[in-house]
């Protein structure tokens, strides 16, 4: 059964059961947030030279771990103490899955900071900002509709989510060959090249993260498991309903 | 989800069918009862309303649903134990490898036997435990002592109680915790070797463990037996059944198998009730 919002999980007997599901909900955004903060630092960090930003993007992922550990356990107890069924259990199962990429998220983009960091100390952060900028936007949209995706349980939106990875996926191959143009060009911009090739593929992978996110949401909404489908199957599963 | 980043090329042939169970369909069963259109009445309430389903050999089906919702009442339709009850009325039919049971001339006591039915609470006879396991042999004109010794344990190892009882088989099974008796009560029902086991809540009366020792013994009964439980214990249900039926007022809401209607149910009123929102 496809389930609409989430008010379908505040209506059990249960008031506490209730407050519990209300209450992991409201983490998870408050993670989802958290991170895109994080992403926002790291880039904004690039841009402005701002190694200040940089410690607070790195600084930010304690918090992002912490928040995982947390929601692990309150997954954990709440599968324990309610066994939760059907759209209960897909909303755990959900949640518990996006929680673990949130925090991978918060990982890359650690490494995104660390990276911008050395670009700042070697003062080449204008031009590896315009090699990355596009697919910067790219990424923190995806991350932004994903969060909000889950936050409306949306699968029409998750679709779109997953639909922008591959841009980013083509977005990432053209820099690519643009930066190793450039290093065979100019041997002595290896180095900085190498942190822009490493900030590109983390904010790759934080694309894949929310594609993934997106992912859980779907699964969640319509009770179907996307995760390996392309996105003609996943609009196939949009379809079905509608 | 990507495993690796960049190979959204290669994607697996995943099958969409949002009703498509991992597991079990019917389709692919042995069908051991069928029923067909099956209302009943107490005088003028209906309390069965036009109820189809087919019940698989060798698994375990599952009835769940509020109070009063018919469950006890369809399962005490697969042995007739509804003609005991007065101003009883049956509609429709179930049949029993293809013949109906509520034909003219069906022989009641060979239909129970064939299947067979647990209780809520264990009810053991005041006898023996090896007398209580005997009984259904005897009554069937069984004399000889090495079949009667073999059956009883043969059927209380199935039971899983052989191990305990097997130096007091000559003491009064009265004298057991719960759990056992409920275990010797399915011994002594499928002593008689029926096909089908019908389980009226067979757990609701036992503790915790007594419980669990029950439900792993329903899961090694199916090898044998098509079994049948009604359950107000819906993690019971999730636990112990391939296929699960949800009722409701005398309709059967939804039947599907067990991994589909507890993860994603096709109807709101299954969704509601196995979720605690109402019932």
């Amino acid at each position: 059964m496809n389930i609409t919002n989430k008010d379908a999980h505040v209506d059990h007997i249960s008031q506490q059961f209730n407050a519990e599901l209300d209450d992991i909900l409201t983490q998870l955004m408050t993670m989802g947030g958290l991170v895109e903060q994080q992403l926002k630092d790291a880039m904004a960090a690039l841009k402005e030279g701002d190694s200040a930003l940089v410690q607070t993007a790195i600084k930010a992922d304690q918090e992002v771990n912490g928040m995982e550990m947390h929601m692990d356990e309150q997954c954990t107890r709440i599968i324990a103490r309610r066994q939760p069924a059907a759209s209960d259990l897909r909303l755990i199962i959900a949640i518990s899955k996006a929680v673990s990429d949130l925090e991978r998220m918060g990982d890359e983009i650690c490494g995104i900071a660390t990276n911008a960091g050395k670009l700042i100390e070697e003062g080449a952060v204008d031009e590896s900002y315009t090699q990355m900028r596009h697919i910067s936007d790219l990424v923190a949209t995806m991350v932004r509709d994903a969060l909000t995706a889950f936050a409306r349980y949306d699968a029409d939106l998750a679709y779109e989510v997953a639909k922008r990875d591959n841009e980013v996926d083509k977005e990432y191959k053209f820099a690519m060959r643009a930066l190793i143009t450039q290093m065979m060009e100019d041997p002595r911009t290896i180095a900085q090249s190498m942190h822009t090739i490493w900030i590109l593929r983390s904010l790759e992978r934080v694309g894949d993260h929310a594609q993934n996110v997106a992912e859980h949401l779907f699964y969640l909404v319509k009770g179907v498991n996307v995760s390996h489908s392309s996105v003609e199957q996943m609009h196939a599963t949009l379809d079905m309903d509608t | 989800m990507r495993a690796s980043t960049m190979d959204t090329e290669r994607k697996a042939n995943f099958s969409l069918a949002p009703n498509a169970s991992q597991g079990l369909t019917m389709a692919q069963e042995r069908i051991a009862v069928a029923v067909n259109e099956l209302d009943l009445y107490y005088g003028d309430k209906r309390a069965l309303n036009s109820i189809n389903m087919q019940i698989a050999r060798n698994r375990v089906t599952a009835f769940i649903g509020p109070s009063g919702c018919g469950k006890s009442t369809l399962l005490r339709c697969f042995n007739r134990m509804n003609d005991l009850v007065d101003a009883c009325r049956i509609d429709g039919e179930i049949t029993l490898d293809e013949d109906n049971i509520y034909n003219k001339g069906v022989d009641v006591a060979e239909l129970r036997r064939r299947v067979g039915m647990v209780f809520q609470k264990p009810n053991p006879f005041p006898k023996s435990i090896y007398e209580n396991v005997a009984y259904g042999l005897r009554i069937q004109g069984i004399k000889k002592k090495r079949l009667l010794d073999e059956t009883v344990e043969w059927a209380l190892k199935s039971a899983a109680l052989w191990d305990e009882v097997k130096d007091r088989l000559h003491e009064s099974a009265l004298g057991m915790s719960g759990g056992q008796q409920q275990r010797l009560v399915i011994a002594r029902t499928i002593a008689v070797k029926p096909e089908i086991l019908l389980l009226d809540e067979p757990a609701s009366a036992l503790d915790p463990i007594s419980t669990l020792k029950i439900e792993e013994l329903i899961h090694e009964l199916k090898k044998d037996f098509t079994i049948v439980i009604v359950t107000h214990n819906m993690q019971q249900a999730a636990r112990v059944s391939d296929y699960t039926a949800f009722m409701y007022m005398g309709d059967l809401i939804e039947f599907g198998a067990t991994d589909q209607l507890f993860t994603n149910p096709v109807q709101k009123q299954t969704e509601d009730y196995i979720t605690g929102r109402y019932g």
